[in-house]
């Protein structure tokens, strides 16, 4: 591509958002640029290729997994949206997850019935008041942008007596998006839940590319120019408003371009540090993790494990934060990608182990240093596995990847994978025509980051914004 | 230009948003928000679609006189004469 001198808009990032955004634009005829730091698009979840293997970055699951055909849901909404056929994404529903904690084990599929009888068999006593708290779950409207922040744990009290089953149920709505520790924002929360207990989870059969490969597809169709290798420099504004983008490109160099609008997911205190409103008050995240992924001779299901994903608990409390150590080895999330409902994508087997992780204290060890506690994490991930097998799992090639990976690849403070616990949920900054996408927008997800793209461009784009 | 010209028109724009529906059975006096799954997002889409492909605009105020098949034929046709 050769670079105009100048876009209706820029787009920061060929992430989900960032490219989803970008797709939005271009649909209704806006000359977009999309420029991606990296070299390949994807940002938080991305893959890579080793010792012949195909390797996924972030998606462990698709939420929102709702039949064909399920009207309102956010899935099918998304897909309208961005004019891509649901049999395109090719997705294939989780067989059962389990929230398993020392004293109790929970599981829960894609029928909320299920997840509703168990929890009324293991906690009866508490069975009236969650029959309540689901009922406001179902009736809150968690994307209305103007929403206030509160706390999802109070709201939880109001209707529930037992910690045990607070913490049970908040731990993979936590660990599948909170930039807070400890508790989530309600409207956060109500998206969590309503896209993985009450709609579900499921895998594009080819993971992560399945999904990058539609939207790149997308891109190309609509004569987007995509960037690699190009980073934002700096966004300057004249009277607030935004005027110029300094790009730095691999291969041209400095690049300076005209443009009245840049919708960026590369993070809001990221975004803020590009411009010359610099904001101190915007904390980077604090949650990152690293992530073991393990290939085995035998499939899970013949090690006698079925599950697609196990949410580990070693305590009675979840512990939702940076760990005061390299990782927290009490608490993890096991994902078995074989175990959803079709497996005949994978030859081998396939585990990823997730630990929530420090990344002061991963980015402060020397080289030799961090290489011996990787390969600590794997044994660690490789111990906790095999306690889910009921026979001897063969390993025969693993990597690991730690906050500092993430920082790398994708630039985000801090490797936080969630963004800052800072959100701007209507996407605007304080200069005018500079938007955020993505998860510091405050839609959690693969899907919540796609939704987030799409609102922004449609609502500041094309429905109040230039031209 | 003909009500079953702009009829055409509109269906294939609605088809296009609605991609997993079948749109061949819809009742042209029945709500389409019934009959298919279209949201408030898709019916900015058809207003866009319907600015860009045709050059036909719809102001916010019009937005309920898309409502059916009929409504949408019998409002846009008007309005697709005035710029052939």
């Amino acid at each position: 591509m050769e670079f105009k001198t100048s876009y209706d808009a820029i787009v920061v990032g060929a992430g989900m958002s960032g490219m989803a955004a970008a797709i939005r634009l271009a649909m209704f005829d806006r000359k977009v640029l999309l420029i991606e730091k990296h070299s390949i698009p994807g940002g938080l979840n991305s893959f890579y290729r080793r010792a012949n293997r195909n390797l996924d970055v972030g998606l462990h699951a698709l939420t929102n997994a709702v039949p064909k055909g399920t009207r309102g849901a956010p899935l099918t909404k998304l897909l309208k949206q961005l004019r891509i056929p649901y049999e395109n994404l090719k997705l294939c529903p989780q067989t059962y997850s389990l929230i398993r904690f020392p004293e109790k084990t929970l599981s829960f599929s894609n029928d909320f019935n299920e997840f509703d009888e168990l929890i009324k068999t293991t906690f009866p006593e508490q069975f009236s008041g969650w029959t309540n708290f689901v009922t406001a779950i179902k009736d809150f409207d968690e994307t209305n942008l103007q929403n206030e922040y509160f706390s999802a744990k109070e709201k939880a009290n109001e209707f529930l007596s037992d910690p045990l089953l607070i913490e049970m149920v908040f731990s993979p709505l936590m660990i599948y998006g909170s930039a807070w520790e400890h508790d989530m924002d309600w409207s956060q929360f109500v998206i969590m839940f309503k896209s993985i207990y009450l709609e579900g989870l499921g895998r594009p059969v080819g993971g992560v590319r399945t999904i990058i490969k539609l939207l790149t597809d997308k891109l190309k169709e609509l004569n987007v120019d995509l960037r690699y290798s190009c980073e934002l420099q700096s966004i300057e504004s004249v009277d607030g408003k935004v005027s110029t983008v300094l790009l730095k490109d691999r291969k041209l160099g400095e690049l300076s371009i005209q443009t009245q609008q840049v919708f960026s997911s590369i993070g809001l205190p990221e975004t803020m540090d590009k411009t010359n409103h610099k904001e101190a008050n915007i904390r980077a995240g604090n949650m990152s993790f690293t992530e073991s992924i393990f290939f085995l001779k035998e499939k899970p299901r013949e090690l006698g494990q079925n599950a697609t994903l196990i949410f580990h608990n070693n305590r009675d409390q979840y512990l939702y934060q940076k760990p005061k150590t390299l990782i927290d080895d009490q608490s993890a999330v096991i994902c078995l990608p074989n175990n959803y409902h079709d497996d005949n994508e994978f030859e081998e087997g396939i585990v990823r182990v997730t630990f929530m992780a420090n990344n002061e204290l991963w980015t402060n060890l020397s080289e030799e240093d961090y290489k011996a506690q990787k390969e600590i994490v794997s044994q660690k991930a490789k111990a906790l596995v095999s306690t889910y097998f009921e026979k001897e799992a063969t390993f025969i090639f693993d990597d690991t990847f730690t906050p500092k990976t993430v920082t790398r690849y994708t630039s985000h403070y801090a490797g936080a994978v969630y963004g800052s616990p800072d959100k701007t949920r209507d996407g605007k900054t304080a200069i005018d025509g500079l938007y955020i996408t993505g998860t510091d927008q405050g839609f959690l997800g693969i899907v919540g980051a796609m939704l987030s793209g799409i609102s922004m461009a449609n609502y500041h784009g094309l429905q109040g914004g230039a031209q | 230009m003909t009500a079953t010209d702009v009829r055409t028109k509109v269906l294939d724009i609605i088809a296009d948003i609605a991609l997993d529906d079948d749109v061949t059975t819809i009742d042209d006096s029945v709500s389409l928000r019934e009959q298919l799954d279209l949201d408030s997002m898709d019916f900015l889409d058809i207003v866009m679609e319907l600015k860009k492909r045709h050059k036909v605009e719809v102001p916010q105020e019009d937005y309920p006189k898309l409502a059916t098949m009929q409504s949408c034929v019998d409002y846009l046709s008007p309005k697709f004469q005035a710029l052939a």
